[in-house]
């Protein structure tokens, strides 16, 4: 490329405005591709789940209990393997500033059915064997300070009172959609304190074949259908899904504002090569006296357009994929497994091209365009 | 003492690594009422002086005076100020703001006063009849011949009543016609209204309608043609 | 100043393509700025204005949200009977004691996999005159001992079957609606209501969720509070209705603002730079124009100050871009849910003028930042050189 230096040289006439424009568009792709990310995380939340677990939840609504004795019933289901049940707590710890998820659930089963949730043996063993133990995601030891053998006290919301745990593990979850910052402790010590009141919140069934799926949840249902608690059984993913919407419509808000910030960078870009291009009539001429084709010339002001597009999207979307990935973002634990992905980086790249081609080509037209003899005679 | 006093005035640029000395102990005076012409070769100096009179530049050393002022000595911000009243100054080109009218253009300097507006409004109106344009008071400068446009400088540059008129080459992109015009104008500011000018200028004609010429190369006063002090 | 303003506004249009580039940068971030907020407004107010500050609201003692509360008939007819409690035009107390469950409903026109949490609330005849603000527009409230439910109006517009006349099936059981209601555009207006005593075997048994009441003396709470908060009989806790949905709105209220200034401050950012670029070149271009003017007189700080004033009238322009742009965003209904309840609620957008205010503010913050530098330039301008 013989000409880099021809078009290094221009760029390097204005420092100033080929700095500040490069950074515009770096900040530009940054937001856009943070954006994006958002939408992904939150499709890939609602797109996770075992093609073999089915969840069960009170078709009155997720916010009533089914009764323990299901459990067994449920194991009876023909293509049923294992069956576990969990209970949302929704405690308070603290100032409640830093939300995070708490769950009673059925310690042997539930991790069992749920090898995502991994944590080492020993670790494991003393959730089984302690009925007050808890286990918490590790990132609740950086955001709390916690420790294991530490005691910690919850303030009971639905269920009233003060709870305290013992942390007797700490899991590491084998796939970024799976928050790390739960806290689950066992169902049992959550029946004893009550009275025995005999009910879950859902049921997670594993079952043999991922084909059935559609057949063992109406089955179940049907069992259920004229019981004290009426059943709505669906495929894991599901239910996961349902969650996603619960934001509303996050993707159009995302949408919305990239394309504003998508135009506006457009519009800076655009003024910059702009005014560069009125500055250089008298150079173009130089130049195409010499002998540079037209042709060489448009490519010149392209180029140009392109280093800036290049060495924005390089930092901007560069940028937003380190950025998230070293500080281990996960939006507060709303969002986890916040990853710019490749297809955002490469939307990211086009939208890049798409700015060099319309900053560049007005300008790089007029100086293919320039008559040179009538550029000469220009007076400054 | 004259209007203008320059002492043992030393005025050296620095362009790249290269030292390049103007003046070198320059000494003159430029008496008041008179109507002088700087001439000689480029590089002689003689823009550097018409701007170290305004107050534009400074001396590397020695004293510019300028009606008993140090001019040399002033800061920054009192040579603004000190501008404004004293000096009325006309470059060769690009003199007037595109976007002003001529009338406007020529209001600039009384903007610095207390003046009303319908006082600025008389002193426009005179200054623009004094160079016969009265009648182009709401053209932009687009509009304006080259030798229009320098006389709606030299009205502006007169109509705040300054102690000194300054010219750069006023004349330098003009033809000739536009030219005599200009330098009968000039003529007249200095006979009928007694106004000191001192011009810049490589054209033999104005040196004739001045009354005193300075020649200057490299940076020396080299002879002095016409009226005494 | 002394530099006319003329000069200034003129040599802008001199400029139009650049100029007009650069105010719309400037445009749209402030229409980014002002439709995030009013979003975080629309919520907040909606579901600031569900709670009244004449109104108690009592939930068990440690729950957070209705939801999590239960508050069973003994209790109810405690409260009832409280010296505290403002009795009603024919004398009696003005109490409502409430069921509230969360149930799964499709929105209209998606699929019947996404369902969101819609608000059922058991209401007893108080319910009307406590909550002040309530109209009934269209049908007549539900009768006694009926399947009947009364529905919100933005709660209507969002799923089907909502109708005067048309049928609900939750809870495993078919409820017409017989009327629709208003609510001040709170967070009411996204509830289904019905009679208590119906709602009750099929939910959740004897036992409400939450105690509301109109205080006999509002300027007294903190009184009512400590004395059924310490009455031995109870285990509750007392909120300040308007308080109490006020808090509600904190988390999202404050994730979505501070979104809106993170993702507005990045862009601000990118439209400053774009006007630095803007008026530097204006500054080259007219190096020979700021000579005359140091010429002439013109103090330095006059040329900065002009420079600077060019640069806001630009970025002015560009924020009543951004005020007309956001504007037609105001009152377009949109839902989400609330975390804190973990209920759905529907709310417009709000553009307040103080928002619209402020939007033109920011554009002005980012007209002078960018201005300044080059402004900077533009006063210290070597005149000698410059005429060269």
């Amino acid at each position: 490329m013989k000409f880099l230096h021809l078009v290094l040289a221009n760029l390097g006439r204005h420092k100033r405005r080929t700095i500040l424009t490069t950074a515009s568009v770096a900040l530009a792709l940054f937001l856009f591709a943070s954006l994006r990310t958002v939408v992904t995380t939150l499709d890939a939340a609602a797109r996770f789940g075992s093609v073999r677990r089915l969840v069960s939840t009170n078709a009155t609504g997720i916010v009533f209990p089914l009764p323990l004795s299901y459990a067994n019933k449920l194991r009876g289901v023909p293509g049923v393997e294992a069956v576990s049940w969990a209970n949302w707590f929704g405690g308070r710890y603290g100032d409640n500033k830093r939300f995070f998820a708490q769950f009673a659930v059925d310690p042997e089963s539930y991790l069992e059915m749920y090898p995502e949730i991994s944590l080492p043996e020993d670790q494991k063993q003393a959730f089984l064997r302690e009925r007050s133990s808890a286990i918490i995601g590790r990132r609740l030891v950086e955001v709390f300070g916690w420790r294991l053998g530490q005691d910690v006290t919850i303030q009971g919301t639905i269920f009233p009172g003060d709870w305290t745990f013992t942390i007797r593990g700490i899991y590491t979850p084998t796939d970024a959609v799976i928050n790390d910052d739960m806290l689950l402790f066992r169902h049992d010590y959550l029946e004893e304190r009550l009275g025995r009141p005999g009910i879950s919140g859902w049921y997670v069934i594993r079952i043999d074949d991922a084909n059935h799926a559609a057949q063992i949840a109406r089955t179940i249902d049907i069992q259920f259908r004229n019981s004290t608690a009426a059943t709505k059984t669906g495929t894991e993913q599901a239910f996961n899904a349902s969650f996603a919407t619960m934001w509303g419509n996050v993707s159009l808000l995302m949408g919305t504002i990239g394309l504003a910030v998508v135009f506006a960078i457009l519009l800076v870009t655009a003024n910059a090569m702009m005014m560069s291009s009125r500055e250089r009539t008298r150079e173009v001429a130089v130049l195409k006296t010499i002998g540079f084709s037209d042709r060489t010339v448009f490519g010149l002001v392209m180029l140009e357009a392109a280093a800036i597009a290049l060495t924005g999207a390089l930092l901007g979307l560069g940028g937003a994929k380190y950025l998230y990935k070293a500080t281990n973002f996960n939006g507060g634990g709303f969002l986890p497994g916040f990853d710019v992905t490749t297809d955002t980086l490469l939307l990211g790249a086009t939208v890049a091209l798409l700015l060099m081609l319309a900053s560049g080509l007005v300008p790089a037209v007029r100086a293919a365009r320039l008559p040179v003899v009538q550029a000469l005679r220009r007076v400054e | 003492m004259a209007l203008v006093e320059i002492r043992e005035v030393d005025k050296t640029f620095q362009r790249g690594s290269e030292r390049i000395e103007v003046f070198i102990g320059l000494t003159l005076d430029i008496a008041e009422g008179s109507f002088t012409a700087l001439m000689g070769p480029s590089g002689s100096g003689k823009s550097t002086l018409l701007n170290l009179v305004a107050g534009l530049d400074r001396p590397t050393r020695g004293s510019v005076r300028v009606a008993g002022a140090e001019v040399s000595a002033m800061r920054p911000n009192q040579l603004a100020p000190w501008r404004a009243r004293h000096i009325g100054f006309v470059f060769q080109q690009l003199n007037l703001l595109p976007v002003l009218t001529a009338y406007q253009n020529v209001e600039l300097p009384l903007l610095l006063t207390r003046l009303s507006r319908k006082e600025r409004d008389e002193r426009i109106r005179l200054a623009l009849g004094v160079v016969g344009l009265e009648d182009r008071m709401s053209h932009y400068p687009r509009q304006l011949s080259g030798g229009q446009e320098q006389r709606v400088a030299i009205a502006r540059a007169i109509v705040a009543d300054p102690t000194l008129v300054l010219l750069d080459e006023p004349t330098g992109q003009l033809d000739a016609k536009s030219s005599a015009d200009v330098l009968q104008l000039l003529s007249r500011l200095n006979d009928e209204f007694k106004k000191t000018v001192i011009i810049v200028t490589h054209d033999a004609h104005a040196a004739e309608a001045a009354r005193t010429v300075l020649h200057l190369d490299k940076g020396r006063l080299i002879e002095r043609q016409g009226a005494a002090v | 100043m002394k530099i006319p303003l003329i000069y200034n506004a003129r040599s802008v249009l001199q400029r139009p393509v650049s100029t007009a580039f650069t105010a719309l940068g400037i445009g749209l971030v402030v229409a980014v700025f002002i439709g995030m907020l009013a979003l975080a407004n629309g919520f907040r107010a909606a579901l600031a204005r569900t709670g009244s500050n004449l109104n108690a609201l009592v939930l068990r003692r440690g729950a957070d949200s209705e939801l999590s509360s239960g508050i069973d008939r003994a209790t109810a007819s405690i409260l009832a009977a409280s010296p505290h409690v403002a009795s009603g035009a024919d004398g009696r107390p003005l109490v409502s004691p409430e069921v509230y469950v969360l149930i799964p409903l499709s929105r209209r026109g998606a699929d019947t996999g996404t369902v969101a949490n819609v608000v059922v609330r058991g209401i007893g005849e108080a319910a009307w005159k406590v909550r002040a603000n309530i109209a009934v527009v269209a049908g007549e409230p539900p009768h006694s001992g009926r399947a009947e439910v009364c529905v919100g109006r933005k709660m209507a517009s969002t799923f089907p079957n909502t109708d005067v006349g048309q049928t609900l099936h939750f809870g495993g059981r078919d409820w017409t609606v017989v009327c629709q209601f208003t609510a001040g555009g709170s967070a009411f207006e996204s509830e289904i209501w019905g009679e208590n005593e119906q709602f009750m075997p099929v939910f959740r048994g004897e036992v409400f969720q939450s105690v509301s009441f109109r205080l006999k003396d509002p300027a007294a709470f903190d009184e009512a509070k400590r004395a059924l908060e310490s009455d031995q009989r109870l285990t509750v806790d007392v909120h300040l209705e308007s308080t109490f949905y006020a808090e509600q709105s904190q988390v999202l209220g404050r994730i979505l603002e501070i979104l809106a200034f993170l993702i507005t401050s990045i862009m601000a950012v990118g439209a400053i730079f774009g006007a630095v670029n803007t008026m530097y070149a204006a500054v080259a271009t007219r190096a020979p124009e700021i000579a005359v003017l140091l010429t002439l007189g013109f103090h330095p700080r006059s040329v900065l100050l002009s420079f600077l004033v060019e640069s806001a009238l630009i970025a002015l322009v560009g924020g009543v871009i951004g005020i007309l742009l956001a504007l037609p965003i105001n009152g377009i209904v949109t839902s989400t849910t609330n975390w804190a309840s973990f209920s759905e609620i529907a709310f417009s957008f709000r553009v307040t003028p103080g928002l619209l205010l402020a939007g033109l503010g920011f554009a002005l913050v980012m007209g002078t930042l960018g201005g300044f530098f080059p402004a900077w330039r533009a006063a210290r301008l070597p005149v000698v050189q410059a005429l060269r």
